[in-house]
């Protein structure tokens, strides 16, 4: 396991996504809130690119006919078969306990860190006053 | 195989009405006066759905001299409950009154029928039980029909035809499962079809084959209405019986309901839990017609995708023909099913046989083996 | 209980499905007025003005709206220039035919509104237009991509004409008959329409959707998507019934039929309860000179989408048992939202054999492909 910095945090907006490949594989890093979680950009299910998908929020209703809308922005929607993942958990809406989307821890660390540890990445550039949004692959 | 050692439950067997004519003392004065005026009482009310004189619909050795088959309670007690020493019988009545246009007319003919149940067969025989025959268009009336004959413990479930006017979950049909849930009795969706739609989007068949066949098919839309509708969301305690509706279409059915759930599920967010495990819970489908496979090992692999042994009923279907001798029970189902089948599952849904049962039990009359004395 | 999820055995051996035949492709169109080039004058005016009319209510959009954006498209397949998902040829080799390397697809045009359209002179032109826009646009350009004849089936007389008309034309590999039509398709008025298939050597597809104005279901009009798109399958199985049972595959014993889009779980039992109702009514179809089920297994063929998902994903492997290995031919719908990826479709990895008949060589036979 290695820590990689795909982002600055400004890159990635509330609300956004940015797919990025480590190690070969596409990770989607999420913004939500400005929290960041990371995917495997490949759903479970038939190998969609998930990250691809919409960013939705969970619709429920507790009876017919009674709508609710929750959790605002915190769903990932499959681009194929629209199977709905919390992007926090990497659960899967309808199978919580047996299907999940592959999650990496995602850490937000200052510039100031990256530079000074010996796990400063390769190309981005490090400016002390800035963030920036790392995954642990 | 033949199930007369454990003396099942029958949970569908049809009593024919043998001319409307036979309704008439059981109707109110009012409604008496109206039919007769019209002629009514000379009209045959034969659903579509089953042709009485189809081969289908009767097995030719329980053809009777004269009249409809399942018209008369001698020979039913003689071809059904005594040939497979059934503890009980339910009595589904398949006839045009509960699909006539007019709601009206509809449910007073519907209470007659009720009415003509009780006295003509479930005061003269103590194994027997009914279904409350309701009108389908009417949902209101409906509820009503079904509070009154409620109160009499013999009426043991609601009867729905499967195809009517609207898919079976939408919303105006709730008073009826309302009140259903409310008295703890099941609905049974039995077979049949008011024909105010064709057979499929495909348009109308030719044959009655074609008809018979895609009954099946019909379930299949009911059910997924009262899924997606959310029937069992608004109603969580309501059990429904699917009554001659075929057995071996049913895993690949749940398969793909459940996979339509879970990309479809936003549009209808009521359904939380998988569809087969709502079914599994909520959901049990009579034995005959099974649609048996060519071998048994089919039959077992089916079993286990139905994956549940509280699912299936038994039942004769009498008198239509599924199958010959008193080999009611298909081949191939497991030993350890078949009971299950043929008594615990049917008095686990049907609460009002379970306390007769218990009643039987506790006046001595069930012997430490389950067999009643004689 | 357990869902399965990516089998890495499986990835690891998806070379194996390169070189695939597609039974099931969906092209479509930029903007509506591409289709005027290949009418004549008197009907591309009636396009702009009254344009298509079929038995619902809704002119322009369907009663039963999709879930994903563009009627029910992936949504990874809009191409660059913005258009509609199968609009670009080049976007489509990127995500499907180059992908993988397809060796065919067949495609099932669900443009045009000319199967369903009331105005059947209309309808007939539409037909004939979709037809030269498939050559045009799409196998011409590319001709891995058959095209499937669209005829308008209440037009009797224009649908034979435009059958022979294709027929010899290999680029073209079945026709495409709207299976939500009036009357079952197995009703003898269809009768002349299927000979000309079976005479030209042509098998009929028929690919789910729309409606010829009734019901979905038996019991009315469902209210959701959600009970819309289950109900493909119950129509399929009518059709089967119907077909089966009028007995026209005793009248054509050369038509070959492929089920589209309907998946194909719901097949076995369909012919059981077809062999075991049919013992006690043979009187009434005193035509038919075998069981049922002999009709299917001789005369019909599904297509795997959507995959069906069994609870026991072995379950997989004794479902395609009893419909017959030969009669199962992969596709993909490309690119609706429900549509399968050839490497993850399957769940349990199938014997090889099973795999190349699937994938390849079932719709080799079927379409007479070299």
């Amino acid at each position: 396991m290695s820590r990689h910095v795909v982002a600055s945090v400004e890159e990635i907006a509330p609300g956004t996504c940015k797919v990025v490949t480590i190690k070969g594989r596409e990770i989607g890093v999420f913004n939500v809130n400005n929290e960041f979680f990371a995917l495997i950009n490949r759903c479970p299910h038939q190998g969609a690119p998930l990250c691809r998908g919409a960013i939705v929020s969970r619709l429920v209703a507790p009876s017919p006919g009674d709508y609710r809308l929750e959790r605002p922005g915190e769903m990932l929607r499959c681009p194929w078969h629209c199977w709905e993942f919390d992007i926090r958990t990497g659960q899967s809406w309808c199978d919580p306990d047996s299907v999940h989307a592959r999650t990496y821890a995602c850490d937000v660390e200052p510039g100031e860190a990256l530079a000074k540890g010996p796990f400063a990445a390769e190309t981005v550039p490090v400016e002390v006053e800035q963030k920036y949004v790392v995954v642990t692959v | 195989m033949d199930p007369s050692p454990f003396q099942p439950i029958d949970c569908d067997l049809h009593p024919a009405i043998p001319t409307t004519r036979a309704l008439l003392p059981y109707l109110d004065a009012y409604w008496r006066e109206h039919i007769t005026r019209r002629g009514l009482e000379a009209d045959n009310l034969e659903l579509s759905s089953f042709p009485a004189n189809a081969p289908l619909n009767c097995r030719p050795d329980w053809r009777p001299e004269r009249g409809p088959a399942g018209a008369d309670l001698a020979l039913l007690q003689r071809h059904a409950l005594d040939t497979f020493q059934s503890r009980y019988g339910i009595l589904n009545v398949l006839n045009g009154a509960q699909i006539l246009h007019s709601e009206d007319l509809s449910a007073a003919l519907c209470r007659g029928i009720n009415r003509w149940i009780a006295a003509e067969w479930l005061d003269r025989d103590p194994r027997l039980r009914a279904s409350i025959t309701v009108p389908v268009r009417s949902p209101e009336l409906a509820a009503e029909e079904i509070e009154r004959c409620a109160e009499d413990k013999r009426f043991v479930q609601v009867l729905l035809l499967s195809q009517t006017e609207m898919p079976l979950g939408r919303r105006q049909y709730w008073p009826v499962y309302r009140m259903a849930e409310k008295l703890g009795l099941p609905i049974g969706i039995h077979a049949g079809s008011a024909q105010l739609h064709p057979p499929s989007a495909t348009g109308w068949f030719s044959y009655y084959l074609e008809d018979y066949v895609q009954q099946a098919q019909g379930f299949a839309g009911t059910l997924n209405s009262l899924l997606t509708e959310g029937v069992f969301v608004k109603f969580p305690k309501l059990k429904v019986v699917l009554i001659e509706s075929g057995v071996t279409w049913f895993p690949a059915y749940m398969w793909r309901i459940n996979k339509t759930w879970r990309g479809v599920r936003a549009e209808t967010p009521w359904q939380e839990r998988m569809p087969s495990e709502v079914i599994r819970e909520n959901v049990r489908l009579t034995t005959q017609p099974f649609d048996a496979p060519d071998t048994v090992a089919q039959v077992k692999t089916i079993l286990e995708e139905i994956g549940s042994d509280r699912m299936l009923l038994f039942s004769t279907d009498y008198p239509h023909w599924h199958f010959d001798g008193a080999d009611a029970v298909p081949e191939g189902l497991p030993p350890e099913l078949i009971r299950k089948i043929l008594v615990d599952n049917p008095l686990e849904t049907y609460p009002r046989l379970a306390q007769s049962e218990l009643a039987q039990s506790e006046f001595g009359l069930t012997g430490a083996d389950g067999r009643r004395t004689p | 209980m357990n869902v399965t999820l990516l089998n890495p055995q499986i990835e690891t051996s998806q070379q194996s499905h390169l070189g695939f035949i597609d039974c099931d492709v969906h092209p479509y169109f930029k903007s509506p007025a591409e289709f005027d080039e290949f009418l004549p004058r008197k009907w591309r005016a009636h396009r702009a003005s009254i344009g298509g009319r079929t038995r619902q209510g809704l002119a322009k959009a369907s009663n039963y709206p999709r879930m994903s954006p563009g009627t029910g498209q992936r949504m990874d397949a809009w191409p660059p220039d913005g258009s509609h998902p199968g609009s670009d040829l080049p976007f489509m080799q990127l995500q499907l035919l180059d992908k993988f390397n397809v060796a065919y697809g067949l495609l099932a045009p669900l443009v045009g509104g000319a199967a369903a359209e009331r105005n059947i002179d209309f309808g007939a032109a539409m037909a004939t237009a979709v037809n030269d826009w498939q050559l045009a646009r799409f196998c011409d350009p590319d001709p891995r991509l058959k095209g499937a004849v669209q005829i308008n089936i209440e037009h009797e007389k224009a649908a034979i004409a435009e059958i022979e008309a294709r027929a010899g034309d290999r680029r073209f590999a079945q026709v495409n008959i709207p299976p939500r039509s009036i009357e079952p398709l197995g009703r003898r008025r269809y009768w002349p329409i299927l000979e000309a298939c079976a005479a030209n050597n042509l098998p009929v597809s028929l690919h789910l959707g729309g409606t010829a104005g009734h019901a979905s279901t038996g019991g009315g009009v469902v209210s959701f998507y959600h009970e819309e798109h289950p109900s493909y399958v119950q129509s399929m199985a009518a059709l089967v019934t119907s077909l089966v049972c009028e007995g026209v595959f005793e009248h054509l014993p050369n038509l070959k039929v492929v089920l589209v889009e309907g998946g194909f779980a719901w097949l076995p039992a369909l012919c059981w309860r077809l062999d075991n109702t049919w013992k006690a009514l043979k009187a009434e179809v005193p035509f038919l000179r075998q069981k049922p089920s002999e009709y299917v297994r001789q005369h019909i063929w599904v297509t795997t989408q959507p995959i069906e998902e069994p609870e026991r994903p072995a379950d997989m492997l004794s479902t395609l048992e009893w419909i017959g290995i030969d009669r199962v031919m992969f596709s993909t719908d490309y690119p609706h939202w429900d549509q399968d990826d050839p490497r993850f479709a399957f769940k349990v990895p199938l014997p090889e054999d099973w795999k190349r008949k699937i994938y390849h060589d079932n719709a080799m036979a079927v379409y007479g492909f070299e």
